[in-house]
């Protein structure tokens, strides 16, 4: 099968994380919307890793990982007290930075 | 011994003295005055000395030379106090430390009942430190020195008694008018310095023929107004008559016979100037003869007898500066009708002083009236002052006066007898109105009566401290001028040094001196008629249009209210109002609308982290389209 059919599948899914992460008010859909786009990325990533015949994608892809599992950690942890502290767990509820 | 160290004792003198009488304390009151009249006597005896020496040189070795210190010495902006006595300056010193040793003395009596009166000679001598100043100079730098020095003494004495308001006021005044003309001398050396480099008098007036005549007209335009301020000559002429508000010695010393002739000095000193300047010399003639008219239609209106003579004092001086105009064919008499000026004036001054003294110190001439039966020596003094001033045959007058009018017609052409025509006009006025002082202070019924307070004047004769200098005052108006124009003496004196050119006169000096007399007696029949003959109202009748103008010194007041007090208020008004609107909103116009700009951008800053999120995909965005797009190009 062609590999650039991979590309596509990572851009729809690209897509609709940028599009849950700018429309959805719920703090946790933001962050599985965001996971998404990482996923996306590392599909992408690999797709380009088979295109090029080499293993740089792959390698950057387990790097995205890392980090992806390290900003779950942190992001959950976040909007864990945020819940605790106001008992909502909505996006927009957290605006004080406003003038 | 070198005659040259003496001359820093000339103004060193006086200053002394000023640092002393200043200084010293109420301790010096019993002996200040005698302080004062010793140094500046002292002065006089310098003057003297350097004078008889000076005779005994040779006309081109006259002149001295001594250099006392370098002020500011910078690499290419020399100035020395440096002294120079050539001719010129040894008239001056002459007149100044002569007339002011007298006016000195005078001031002993006169200010006897002042309990300020060591504070006054003070002043005095202050004046004569400066004005000695003035004309020893040898450069404009430190002439301006003196300039300003005498400025400030002839402030301070105006407004000496300054308890009054008057007297404040007038002193205030004098000070503001003559800083429009100080302003005009310092321009002109700073124009000096910037075209000759340096502004000793020596390498000044040599260069004057390598200059551009712009340059010349322009820094003898800006010297004539420097004139016009210390001289009270038109435009700058209000504040003279104002300035008698000080005690009459001042008017005497200060205001008639030294410092407001300083303009003359000036103007001659910088001949060559104006000699190589034709426009400035022509502007100088026309402020002379316009002065010379004025000052003699306001002397024929004032009732106040020091306001007259004050009125006489800057007619006198527009014939100084007109014959100072002329240029070489005038400057000799210039000087010559100063100096005998310096004697008649002074003697005029002084003695109507003795009749303020005698009269408690009324001034209004119509309430005087047959003083001479009490006051013989002040009636013969001022009467000999009196045919001094008029030019009455064979006193100083008739020649100085006499020989500005002849050159006036020598200088040619129809300015020459323009010119003519205004000084034999304004012998005739000068004849009117000195007759006219003449006749209501000492002839005709006395008209004086109890004041308020029911106190009669007692006429008396003043003590002789007063009388002594009034009789040489007298002796000099009588002598000097045939003593200078026998063999023309003074004008062999001085010619090394101002230069000489009789002009072509189209009319004889008989002819002059015929016209001269006619006008002469013109003038005092006219007064004696109006006069004379009748009884004079000690309540001043109304008057033409004219006679109240120059009761009103010729509106000089309304106009520069008019002019320059509202002209200058509606100019910082308008100003103002520039201010207000243009500049201000331009500079509020930037800063509301930078304020509403970012009233608006700050709407962006809305705290909700999806919209930030959108602002940076749409970023993202538009960076890859931009990087695609250059690809594609």
């Amino acid at each position: 099968m062609n590999p650039v059919n991979y590309l596509y599948l990572a851009a729809l899914l690209f897509a609709i994380g940028a599009t849950g992460v700018l429309i959805r008010r719920n703090a946790i859909v933001v962050f599985m919307c965001i996971e998404l786009m990482l996923n996306a990325c590392n599909l992408a990533f690999v797709a380009f890793s088979r295109l090029h015949g080499n293993l740089d994608g792959q390698i950057i892809a387990f790097f995205t990982m890392v980090v992806a599992a390290a900003e779950v950690v942190v992001g959950l942890a976040i909007i864990v007290s945020l819940f605790r502290s106001r008992h909502s767990a909505s996006v927009d509820d957290a605006s004080l930075m406003k003038l | 011994m070198n005659t040259e160290n003496l001359i820093a004792l000339l103004v060193a003198a006086p200053l002394l003295g000023a640092a002393v009488l200043l200084c010293g304390g109420r301790r010096l009151d019993r002996v200040g005055h005698w302080i004062g009249t010793l140094l500046s006597a002292l002065s006089f005896v310098i003057g003297l000395v350097l004078f008889t020496d000076m005779l005994g040189k040779g006309a081109e070795e006259r002149s001295l030379h001594q250099h006392l210190f370098s002020w500011i010495p910078v690499e290419g902006f020399q100035a020395d106090v440096a002294f120079q006595l050539d001719q010129l300056s040894m008239t001056f010193v002459l007149l100044i430390s002569g007339v002011g040793t007298l006016i000195h003395l005078y001031s002993i009596g006169y200010m006897e009942h002042d309990e300020r009166r060591r504070r006054f000679f003070g002043y005095l001598n202050l004046f004569l430190a400066a004005m000695l100043l003035l004309v020893l100079a040898d450069n404009y730098l430190l002439l301006y020195v003196g300039w300003e020095g005498v400025g400030l003494a002839s402030y301070l004495l105006i407004g000496f008694w300054q308890h009054k308001p008057s007297a404040a006021t007038a002193a205030k005044k004098a000070f503001l008018v003559n800083r429009v003309g100080d302003m005009g001398l310092s321009i002109a050396i700073m124009l000096m310095f910037t075209t000759f480099g340096t502004f000793a008098f020596g390498p000044v007036l040599e260069s004057t023929g390598e200059t551009s005549e712009g340059k010349l007209t322009a820094i003898g335009l800006m010297l004539l107004l420097a004139a016009c301020g210390k001289s009270a000559q038109v435009p700058l002429q209000s504040w003279l008559g104002d300035a008698m508000e000080g005690p009459t010695p001042v008017s005497a010393l200060i205001h008639a016979a030294t410092m407001v002739t300083a303009g003359v000095y000036l103007i001659v000193r910088s001949g060559e100037i104006f000699n190589a300047a034709p426009d400035a010399q022509l502007a100088v003639t026309v402020v002379g003869a316009v002065t010379l008219l004025f000052g003699a239609i306001v002397g024929c209106a004032k009732d106040d007898i020091k306001k007259a003579l004050a009125g006489s004092t800057m007619s006198q001086i527009g014939y100084m500066i007109l014959a100072a105009g002329l240029g070489p064919i005038g400057y000799v008499f210039a000087i010559m009708h100063l100096v005998t000026h310096g004697f008649f004036k002074a003697g005029l001054f002084l003695g109507a002083g003795s009749v303020m003294h005698g009269m408690n110190d009324e001034v209004d001439m119509r309430k005087y009236g047959g003083l001479r039966k009490y006051m013989p020596v002040t009636f013969v003094t001022f009467g000999l002052g009196y045919l001094a001033i008029i030019g009455f045959p064979g006193l100083s007058g008739f020649f100085s006066k006499d020989k500005i009018i002849e050159a006036a017609f020598a200088k040619g052409g129809t300015e020459g007898w323009i010119l003519g025509s205004v000084a034999l006009l304004g012998a005739a006025i000068t004849a009117y109105y000195m007759t006219r002082v003449m006749l209501l202070t000492f002839f005709g019924e006395k008209r004086w009566q109890p004041d308020a307070d029911g106190n009669a004047p007692h006429p008396h004769e003043s003590p002789r401290s007063m009388t002594i200098p009034m009789i040489l005052l007298a002796v000099g108006s009588v002598f000097a001028g045939g003593f200078f124009s026998i063999g023309d003496r003074f004008m062999h004196w001085l010619e090394p040094v101002t230069h000489h050119d009789h002009g072509d006169s189209p009319l004889s000096a008989a002819t002059v001196t015929g016209a001269t007399m006619v006008v002469l007696v013109v003038g005092v029949t006219l007064a004696w008629f109006q006069y004379g003959r009748r009884p004079v109202p000690v309540v001043a009748p109304r008057g033409s249009l004219l006679t109240r103008a120059a009761r009103k010194d010729l509106l000089q007041d309304d106009f520069n209210h008019v002019v320059l007090v509202r002209g200058g208020e509606h100019l910082t008004r308008s100003l103002v109002y520039v201010d207000h609107t243009l500049v201000d909103g331009v500079v509020n116009g930037t800063a509301a609308s930078v304020g509403g700009l970012s009233g608006r951008l700050r709407k962006l800053q809305n705290g909700y982290a999806r919209s930030y999120a959108v602002s940076m995909f749409g970023g993202a965005a538009v960076l890859i389209v931009a990087t695609l797009l250059m690809r594609a190009v």
